[in-house]
């Protein structure tokens, strides 16, 4: 017997959402034949005993039908369980948009109240005085975005097929590839600052003379590098554990067929492994977009690096203007929620496969 | 048939001639890609043992190793001690709290059927995507009014709220993948279904909670934008700002030396998880990956 069995047997009318019978399990109330109806009284003392748990209760053995309530029961478990969670996300996510939200349509005075503006906020951002800060911002953002996340895709890729294939050390490079994941991106700005310093140590490897932080280029440059080599082991593990499910016997199968190396990965590794590749670049997708920490302490958004984080906090925070940065910080969260909305549409990544695969078991 | 058969043995000859080659290269991408991920950190080490006099070379390894670097971190005007103790106290506080909360939800998420799960599942995922400088401002206005500027739980309440989709997903997936039949049993045995949950299921759910868990204690040690927000003195700062902030011990302009040797410090305890955890948290980060 399944769980589903036991929990289901309730009478087709006992609950409202009742509207996917199942026929084979829907049995009658003590259908089991061998079990008596629990009274209902054990019912509410059953969901009840969180604290005292660890003591069963002495209802009879194996009484476990109580058809009409355990649906509300359950119900109310779920709720109970899950209220911490939509509290703590109201409290610190809701709630703070909300007023952020309302804020925005208010203006920033100095020495009086705030007066209601309408839109004003936005089209200052968007048109107005202030678009060219927001628009170069937007620009950055997307150009970090897409570059950064093609160099780790790409180069994550390569680290995966490259840790697929190794045999010896296994531990080692896992343990290696970790660690750029599990270092604070505080932490590797700060390295990475002084790794780009122009006496420091990138400069005398390259040979070069480049001030990395002197210009708009190279600034940008020095992001995308601290990022890719933060980032591309992430993805690659990503990707290793896609290309872990794939069975060898396809790629003997390939070989025994006469396709070449390159036809193997295009035709067999590739196709398969698209499912993690495509998980991957949402995650770093959404993640680069809101990209806040490394850029703010290596460049500080100087030379044209400013990204729409650091333009939300410095306007916000800094220049203590709360209505205009309630406005950035809400275009802001409305295009990362574009963003993720048009890549889950064009990349056809089904964020709820996991969860609905079986319904609610 | 020859054809085939031919073909079959050209196949397993180039495969063999391949794997000489083949080996040679993948060996050099792993030499590669363990230098491509640890160099850095080797660079932090050795410019943190390097000397006020040495610091400016570019020597792959100390001439003369010195602790100085390390003294400055702790002592004088930085008190780096404070903010590793501030760091520990926020992300134990929101790994166990994160933790208990995320068990609950999960636990409702993969085995309950009531009505609004989908809406709870997108919403939690719209908040794994949110982007947390949409509520900074709003978060510190908000904690000036309750007083909770530099207090710990002006960073561990949003550091909670920001594990929590994360957490919630992994422990789904770890919770759909248990063997449910064992907690049928108990209650077959006449334990209630919490009682079943506690005796059955939370000891077989472990690795996973531990998994989970230690990708929320990571997070939690690496935040970094809200606290620098709501976090103004050293009292209060967790070590990713309060490194951000160094004031040098000498008179260089910005005390590399001592944020790398402060660097070093955040980063031995990460080194020391990952090597204990890192089947476990591979396994945690493909799991997270909605498989």
């Amino acid at each position: 017997m399944t769980w589903r069995t036991w929990r289901r047997p309730r009478r087709r009318s006992a609950g409202p959402d009742g509207a996917r019978p199942e026929p084979a399990l829907a049995t009658a109330p003590g259908a089991g034949g061998t079990a008596p109806a629990r009274p209902a009284g054990a019912v509410g003392g059953s969901g009840e005993r969180a604290a005292g748990a660890a003591r069963p209760p002495a209802a009879p053995r194996g009484g476990r039908r109580r058809p009409a309530t355990e649906r509300g029961i359950e119900r109310r478990l779920a709720f109970w369980l899950l209220a911490p969670t939509l509290g703590a996300l109201a409290l610190v996510v809701a709630y703070p948009v909300g007023s952020a939200v309302i804020r925005s349509l208010f203006d920033d005075p100095i020495g009086r109240d705030p007066v209601f503006v309408g839109i004003d906020n936005y089209l200052q951002a968007l048109v107005g005085f202030d678009r060219e800060d927001f628009w170069a911002a937007v620009g950055n953002t997307v150009f970090f975005t897409v570059v950064s996340v093609l160099l780790e895709t790409a180069i994550g890729l390569v680290m995966a097929l490259v840790m697929h294939r190794a045999f010896r050390g296994r531990g080692i490079v896992r343990a290696a590839v970790l660690l750029p994941w599990a270092l604070p991106t505080a932490v590797s700005a700060v390295m990475w600052d002084w790794m780009l310093q122009p006496e420091g140590i990138v400069n005398a490897l390259i040979g070069a003379e480049v001030v990395w932080g002197g210009s708009e280029w190279p600034a940008k440059w020095s992001i995308i590098a601290a990022e890719v080599w933060k980032t591309a082991p992430f993805v690659a593990l990503l990707i290793l554990a896609g290309l872990q499910t794939i069975p060898p016997h396809l790629y003997e199968a390939a070989a025994l067929d006469g396709a070449s190396a390159w036809r193997r990965f295009t035709s067999v590794t590739l196709p398969l492994v698209r499912p993690a590749l495509v998980v991957a670049v949402l995650f770093r997708t959404l993640d680069a977009l809101r990209m806040y920490d490394l850029p703010q302490i290596l460049t500080g958004g100087a030379n044209n690096t400013e990204t729409l984080s650091i333009l939300v906090v410095r306007t916000a925070t800094g220049e203590l203007k709360a209505g205009y940065g309630g406005a950035l910080s809400t275009l802001t969260f409305l295009f990362v929620f574009l963003c993720a909305f048009l890549l889950i549409r064009a990349m056809g990544a089904n964020v709820f496969a996991g969860f609905r695969a079986e319904g609610g078991r | 048939m020859t054809a085939v058969g031919g073909r079959a043995r050209a196949g397993t000859t180039a495969a063999r001639r391949g794997t000489a080659w083949e080996s040679w290269v993948i060996g050099a991408g792993i030499v590669l890609l363990v230098l491509y991920c640890l160099a850095p950190f080797w660079w932090m080490l050795v410019s943190s043992l390097k000397g006020p006099a040495e610091i400016a070379s570019n020597r792959l390894w100390p001439e003369d190793p010195t602790l100085v670097n390390y003294r400055g971190v702790f002592g004088g005007q930085n008190d780096f001690g404070y903010a590793v103790r501030n760091s520990v106290v926020i992300a134990v506080a929101t790994t166990a709290s994160a933790m208990v909360i995320a068990v609950f939800s999960g636990y409702a998420l993969a085995r309950l059927r009531f009505r609004g799960r989908n809406l709870v599942l997108a919403l939690v995922l719209a908040c794994s995507m949110f982007p947390g400088v949409a509520i900074v401002t709003p978060l510190y206005q908000m904690f000036s009014d309750w007083g909770w500027i530099d207090q710990y739980q002006a960073m561990v309440v949003p550091n909670i709220s920001f594990a929590l989709p994360l957490a919630i997903f992994v422990l789904t997936t770890f919770f759909r993948e248990m063997p449910w039949e064992l907690e049928e049993a108990a209650r077959v045995d006449g334990c209630g279904p919490i009682g079943a949950f506690f005796r059955v299921i939370l000891p077989l759910a472990v690795p996973g909670v531990v998994t989970t868990g230690l990708l929320v204690f990571f997070a939690a040690w690496n935040e970094y934008l809200i606290s620098s927000v709501v976090s103004i003195t050293l009292a209060s700062n967790p070590v990713t700002v309060a490194l951000a902030k160094f004031a040098g011990d000498t008179e260089f302009q910005q005390p590399f030396g001592s944020q790398m040797a402060a660097g070093v410090v955040v980063t031995v305890p990460l080194v020391v998880l990952v090597l204990l955890f890192q089947r476990r948290i591979v396994s945690g980060l493909s799991a997270g990956g909605f498989r």
